[in-house]
């Protein structure tokens, strides 16, 4: 079947089963590689796309479902809210393989745009979904609170 | 490469050096021909017809509102049947969403669900890591990832796991824990949508016992029988 | 008695004398010039027939360009451990080049550009440190004479610092695009001055940072899963679920139906769909009926193999034991007196990156091209023309960076590229990327090891071991050769120290499930096997755990482990107050050249560990990086602490019976302990970084346990996966 879909602002004629998981579609098809295959079973987060604004993993998200909302992946997500956020992430050297964070900056992202100033246990509980083999997890937590008080204070 | 008047003891280094350089070239060798064989192509199976093999699906049946008709006393039946459709209650597909603490469970064993998350205000986790971050509106079955378009953890004063089927009786007849009265009890166990996922849960799950109708049925003669809880 | 005719005929140059004459001379000089060009001649045979790198004035490791910018090629694989950043700062310390302009680019395999490739054993700055100090100190050497040969002033008045070439008390000064074109007509030094570890302007600071943090938060930086190539096909393996299990039969007609599946046939380890997309793969292998002959492979379950060991290490199997670290009198008298005897079990483990393994392949005739995070791209390029039916110097590996490996791409079998190799030789040139799943990758063994280990330690009056008895049991980390690693950490203890005898036998059996590297190798348990008996031992003697230690240490002559324990006392308030219902824990450890001591403070909550901080105290030699050896010692703390509360490969009948992250599980943001690093002042040899923060969380976790418990761990993980206790951990708030 044909699907029309949503993908970063541009309209996109996608032929394929409609169960095909919105990852491959993005990946395979649309060669939008930055959402990388991790588990393919909603376990690592990242695969994290944002969807209507929410963060979703697209390994779960079928192409049929997808092609009612918008996507945003980590190629084309704007704003001074994600420049914070990936100038925290070099500031802190966050990465270490990097292969999972694509998923990590699209959770913390929506993050910081739901909630402005995250404790330790928003963080905890907003970014536990997105596993990282090389456990950089506590630069990932200081380059959340550092962006986030960056946006917090005027320039 | 400069040849000329080499030390004594350097030529006898150089030798032992070539004999173990020669030793190694012999190891190479012989290394390379062992790998060259290990991995010199085999013939290799060709497709061909082969039967399906069909896994025998398991179906847990309940037992009818109606069977429970042969008891006399009132009580006892109640009690039976409530018991029978505790079979639904306290089957994993029920229990995973009624933990006792904020976070749910999955799986038979009822093990914490991985990733971690919690129930968040409403029962439908934390502000960026909803269960619709993983969630659909239905099963997906190529993630495997189960779905329903109410997916949420019942309230904690509803918390089912750890509690005897007596107390989890007691609980549902307790407006103030429940929040439903009897007529809306019934259509939860009847008619919800999310309680109805128990009988289609996908992938590999453990299907709760009977049909959600069965069940409903047994819940509805078990409150027409004033709703007699186990001890 | 020798005939005088025949004592004649020595002078005599018979056919057959010139002929064993002649080759008798040829070898010699073959053996000769093998041993006096040993790295050529291996670059002969690994690249011949192949391609070389575009060649730099300034070696193979240094291109500059006449934008300013110094490209660094980095020869090892980039796998996390920012070894990029590490010998790019080497080079670039040497070469005093402006660090914000120093960029780095992966080599493709070459041996015979850049030495043999092979990343592991935590060597990477180890191994190469002196070939990249002398690197950038020859190119330096270069502009130096470049420019005093234009200004006509000697070789000693020139400095160069931050790309900028100049002569001081004079306005002479010029950047190294100016001086390139003269500098490039030169010739390198082979043996150039190094500078004096007190004059580095570069290692050991905090400037120097990784130079892919950016490519890596934005989505842009590309791993092998990315690789596009035109006219390229997706392949994924059905392989068989038990070990040692072979293809006997498979129905491919429905997968063949799949829309967008192309072929479908077998291949060594298993059968192979190839597709036009992953996902077509990945149904078309969902629809395989495959049948398996399990006659060679291994049927039993875990606990049929640890009943397996304790029967081995009782000596009840015909399994024979090696020495690996005995000394002292006839080891077979029994102990006597006070004796203290311990048993460990430790689990299988899997590597699980975070990228599954993969790879791109296209063979074209004798050409094979491969893209792939090759961990050990020397291996890898011989195995990969051994599949391919070519010789190594057709084989062109483009090393891109993988994510994450933790060892599993760096197996001496190279099975999934060799894997993708043979696809690749089936589909007419077109390029392959075989994809493997998380469930392919968890289940495909290449696992750390299961073991099994006895201990008898016979003690002195003051509670100090006289002797020690070690049975470990343990299947070969090696294809051939003696079961060294399976016992490294054991080998050589100082704990040793106070004893006259030291019985050390290793038993290694063997059976299908394959086994292989895992970050830290045999340190990842014997670190706690003898870490957490010292802390019983120190207990058992009244005395404090880290002043028993410290008595071992001294004895040993160890001054590198007493400086780590000292320091480690201090920075972690050893002894010190901790709020009530917590405890420290103390390990110290040994791996790769590498001392690394923790402490961990640990409360437990409905019997499960909670780890809130960690303090590391590691003495690597010079640090190089500061910043990235903290970064290793945050991320091994958090793999190693992954492995200890949950980490089991497990066997039911043969069959893995982890699947996805969601039954092999691993340590998430709400679980990760603070982590706080100190790094020993030091200017010897640089020494492994990668691995040896693995080893010691275990035990150290295992001891606050014990201070706060009084109970030991005799098996790993602390919890079972299907624990019911379902606590909030959140343990940074």
């Amino acid at each position: 079947m044909s699907y029309a879909i949503s993908v970063n602002g541009q309209v996109h004629h996608v032929e394929d089963d409609g169960q095909t998981p919105l990852l491959w579609v993005l990946r395979d098809t649309l060669k939008l590689t930055g959402t990388k295959y991790g588990c393919g079973a909603a376990q690592c987060g990242a695969c994290t796309v944002h969807v209507d604004g929410q963060p979703m993993r697209s390994c779960t998200l079928s192409l049929e479902v997808a092609s009612s909302a918008r996507i945003i992946t980590i190629e084309a997500i704007e704003g001074a809210d994600v420049r914070a956020i990936q100038d925290a992430w070099v500031a802190h050297d966050v990465p270490q393989c990097g292969f999972c964070q694509s998923g990590q900056v699209m959770s913390a992202i929506a993050l910081l745009r739901a909630t402005e100033k995250p404790t330790d246990r928003d963080i905890d509980l907003a970014m536990s979904g997105n596993l990282c083999r090389c456990a950089t997890y506590n630069r990932v937590r200081a380059a959340i609170h550092d962006a986030a008080s960056k946006l917090g204070s005027p320039t | 490469m400069s040849w000329h008047a080499p030390a004594f003891g350097n030529w006898r280094r150089r030798l032992k050096v070539g004999v173990l350089s020669l030793l190694g070239l012999i190891v190479v060798v012989v290394g390379a021909g062992g790998l060259a064989y290990a991995l010199y192509p085999r013939t290799m199976p060709q497709t061909q017809v082969l039967a399906a093999r069909l896994q025998p699906v398991e179906i847990e049946r309940l037992r009818l509102a109606a069977y429970f008709d042969a008891i006399a006393d009132p009580r006892a039946r109640s009690i039976a049947l409530f018991e029978e459709a505790g079979r639904v209650i306290q089957h994993p597909r029920c229990m995973n969403c009624h933990p006792r603490t904020d976070r749910p469970t999955q799986t038979d064993s009822l093990r914490p669900h991985t990733p971690w998350v919690t129930r968040g205000v409403d029962g439908g986790g934390a502000p960026t890591l909803r269960c619709s971050t993983c969630h659909q509106a239905e099963n997906f079955e190529v993630s495997g990832v189960p779905g329903n378009i109410d997916w949420k953890l019942a309230p904690i004063e509803m918390a089912w796991q750890g509690k005897t089927l007596g107390d989890i009786c007691r609980q549902l007849l307790d407006p103030a824990r429940s929040h439903m009265t009897r007529e809306e009890l019934l259509r939860h166990m009847t008619e919800d949508e999310l309680v109805g996922w128990a009988w289609t849960p996908g992938a590999d799950r453990r299907a709760a016992p009977g049909t959600q109708a069965e069940f409903g049925a047994l819940i509805k003669a078990w409150l027409e029988t004033d709703a007699v809880c186990p001890p | 008695m020798t005939d005088p005719s025949e004592k004649k005929s020595c002078f005599r140059l018979t056919r057959r004398r010139l002929i064993l004459g002649g080759s008798l001379i040829g070898g010699a000089l073959v053996v000769g010039y093998i041993a006096t060009n040993p790295m050529q001649v291996a670059g002969a045979i690994l690249q011949g027939g192949g391609d070389d790198p575009e060649p730099s004035a300034f070696g193979p490791f240094i291109r500059i360009t006449d934008d300013g910018w110094v490209t660094i090629v980095n020869k090892q694989q980039e796998l996390g451990q920012g070894i990029h950043a590490g010998l790019a700062a080497i080079v670039a310390e040497e070469l005093d080049a402006d660090w914000d302009r120093v960029r780095v680019v992966d080599s493709r395999s070459n041996f015979r550009a850049y030495g043999p490739q092979m990343t592991g054993a935590s060597n990477g700055i180890a191994s190469n440190w002196d070939l990249m100090r002398n690197a950038g100190a020859a190119a330096r050497a270069m502009f130096v004479e470049a420019a005093a040969l234009r200004w006509s002033v000697p070789i000693g008045a020139i400095t160069v610092r931050d790309g900028i070439v100049s002569q001081p008390g004079s306005n002479r000064a010029v950047t190294f695009v100016e001086l390139l074109a003269d500098a490039s007509r030169l010739q390198p030094q082979q043996s150039p001055v190094l500078k004096r570890p007190a004059d580095y302007r570069l290692i050991g600071t905090d400037k120097v940072r990784r130079k892919d943090s950016l490519s890596k938060s934005t989505g842009a930086q590309v791993y092998t899963q990315d690789i596009q190539r035109p006219d390229m096909l997706v392949a994924m393996v059905a392989h068989s679920p038990r070990f040692g299990g072979t293809l006997a039969r498979f129905d491919a007609s429905d997968a063949r139906k799949v829309k967008g599946v192309v072929d479908v046939f077998a291949i060594e380890t298993g059968v192979a769909v190839v597709a036009e997309t992953t996902f077509a793969a990945w149904k078309g292998r969902d629809a395989l009926r495959i049948e398996w002959d399990d006659s060679e492979a291994e049927t039993r379950s875990t606990h049929e193999l640890v009943r397996y060991y304790h029967d081995i290490a009782a000596g009840r199997s015909d399994v024979e034991p090696a020495e690996f670290d005995s000394k002292g009198d006839d080891p077979e008298v029994p102990f006597d007196g006070d004796v203290a005897d311990f048993a460990f079990d430790f689990p299988y483990l899997a590597h699980a990156p975070m990228e599954t393994l993969d790879c791109v392949a296209q063979v074209n005739g004798w050409d094979v091209s491969i893209t792939s995070g090759a961990h050990l791209a020397t291996v890898d390029q011989v195995y990969a023309a051994f599949a391919a039916r070519t010789i190594p110097g057709k084989v062109d590996i483009e090393v891109v960076p993988a994510g994450g490996s933790f060892g599993r791409r760096g197996v001496l079998s190279s099975d999934y590229l060799v894997e993708c190799v043979r696809i690749a030789k089936r589909t007419d040139g077109r390029p392959v990327k075989l994809m493997w799943s998380r469930e392919d990758e968890i289940a495909s063994g290449y696992f750390r090891p299961m073991s099994h280990h006895r201990v008898w330690v016979q003690l002195s009056p003051d509670g100090f071991p006289t002797r020690w008895r070690i049975h470990s049991v343990c299947q070969s980390l090696l294809p051939v050769g003696p079961n060294s690693l399976a016992t490294e950490g054991i080998t050589h203890s100082p704990y040793f120290s106070t004893a006259s005898t030291v019985d050390g036998k290793i038993f290694t059996p063997t059976f299908p499930v394959v086994v292989g590297l895992w970050r830290s190798v045999g340190h990842s348990y014997t670190a706690l096997v003898m870490e957490h008996i010292v802390d019983q031992l120190a207990r058992r003697a009244g005395l404090d755990p880290a002043a028993y230690r410290r008595v071992f240490y001294e004895k040993a002559g160890d001054k590198r482990r007493l400086a780590v324990l000292d320091e480690l006392c201090l920075r972690a308030g050893w002894g010190g107050p901790i709020e009530p219902g917590w405890a420290r824990g103390l390990a110290i450890h040994e791996a790769f050249g590498t001392i690394v001591g923790q402490v961990a403070e640990v409360r437990l909550v409905d019997d499960r560990p909670i780890v809130h901080r960690v303090v590391a105290v590691v003495d690597c030699g010079i640090a190089v990086a500061h910043d990235q050896i903290a970064a290793q010692m945050e991320g091994s703390i958090g793999f190693g602490l992954s492995a200890a509360l949950y980490g089991a490969i497990t066997l039911k009948d043969g069959i893995v019976q982890e699947t996805n992250f969601d039954r092999y599980l691993v340590v998430r943001m709400n679980e990760m302990p603070v982590v706080e690093t100190h790094v020993i002042a030091s200017t010897g040899r640089p020494t492994g970084m990668g691995e040896p923060g693995v080893a010691p969380i275990a035990p150290a976790v295992a001891n606050a346990i014990l201070a706060l418990t009084g109970q030991p761990t005799s098996r790993l993980p602390f919890l079972d996966r299907n624990a019911r206790s379902n606590t909030d951990v959140s343990v940074q708030s």
